[in-house]
């Protein structure tokens, strides 16, 4: 396995156990505060109503050239990765509040016990909905992130592969802890996907633009040293420096 | 008309996000690298230095 495929599934495991923690927040809250049929039944809807998309939106990305392809999945992804990366920068430094799943899990937990009167019926909408919309949501991030990255390589598969060992973790951890995954270190997480995106961002951009990296493959691993350094710096730069105000 | 906002929405908020500096940053990076290459100059190192430099500005964030 090369070191770019070694880079595409770790990047692609990462990120969609990112999305699939979120959803998994979102179900557990449901399903605790308003019963377990009806979440369920909205989890099972999102899985179904995603699988009709990727099975028809995945084949007409195979018929897009590989340099535009390139161009356009590196460049998102680029973006994509600034975000979480500025995002985990700035959390780290203390200058941005930390993503607190537990806080997210009691929040969906009160909003859901408020709208109670309606679980009494036969079908509870209300849970239905809640994590209909939190599934699809971010099953769609997850299957964007899939056919993306694995399209830029023409290697689909290694991309479903690393998806698919982290929906085997995330549920194994969901269905064991029973609770909001704030034992996950969120932001250590994003920290990593972050670098890894932009790495490899950089890398197909760049590449789908015409430009031939010195050590053609290796230079992914010297982006990521780069941009890892460059952000460890910033953040104890930040660190050492007083904050005006906090955010 | 509620999807094609809702599309729209979507990919406003994945592009620009919290900071349209990101994405103006990836689109400096591309098209320095298409005038250098244009100009036959190499061009690896124009994307790590835009966002090298793009990165080092959030130590101006409060």
């Amino acid at each position: 396995m090369s070191t770019s495929q070694i880079f595409l599934m770790t990047s692609t495991f990462l990120a969609c156990a990112v999305e699939m923690v979120e959803a998994l927040t979102i179900v557990l809250a449901t399903g605790i505060t308003r019963g377990w049929r009806s979440a369920l039944f909205g989890v099972f809807a999102a899985l179904a109503a995603l699988a009709v998309i990727v099975v028809l939106l995945g084949p007409a990305m195979a018929r897009v050239p590989i340099g535009t392809m390139q161009i356009v999945v590196g460049s998102l992804m680029l973006i994509f990765g600034l975000q979480w990366l500025r995002k985990a920068i700035l959390r780290s430094a203390g200058r941005k509040a930390l993503h607190d799943e537990d806080k997210i899990f009691l929040a969906e937990q009160h909003i859901a016990r408020q709208n109670m009167s309606e679980a009494k019926q036969p079908m509870d909408w209300y849970a239905f909905t809640l994590t209909f919309k939190g599934v699809f949501l971010e099953g769609l991030e997850v299957a964007f992130i899939v056919v993306t990255f694995g399209a830029a390589q023409q290697r689909i598969d290694l991309a479903a592969y690393g998806a698919l060992a982290a929906l085997i973790i995330v549920l194994a951890a969901g269905v064991l802890i029973h609770k909001p995954l704030s034992r996950v270190p969120e932001n250590s997480l994003k920290y990593v996907v972050g670098l890894l995106l932009t790495s490899f961002g950089t890398f197909w951009t760049a590449e789908g633009l015409g430009v031939e990296w010195p050590g053609t493959d290796l230079a992914l691993v010297v982006l990521l040293g780069f941009y890892a350094i460059l952000a460890t710096l910033i953040v104890r730069q930040m660190r050492a420096t007083p904050k005006a105000v906090a955010v | 008309m509620k999807y094609i906002t809702a599309f729209l929405l979507f990919w406003y908020d994945f592009i620009i996000g919290d900071d349209w500096r990101n994405a103006a940053a990836t689109l400096i990076a591309i098209v320095l690298t298409v005038g250098a290459l244009a100009a036959g100059l190499p061009a690896f190192w124009i994307f790590p230095v835009v966002i090298g430099l793009y990165l080092v500005s959030l130590l101006k964030t409060t």
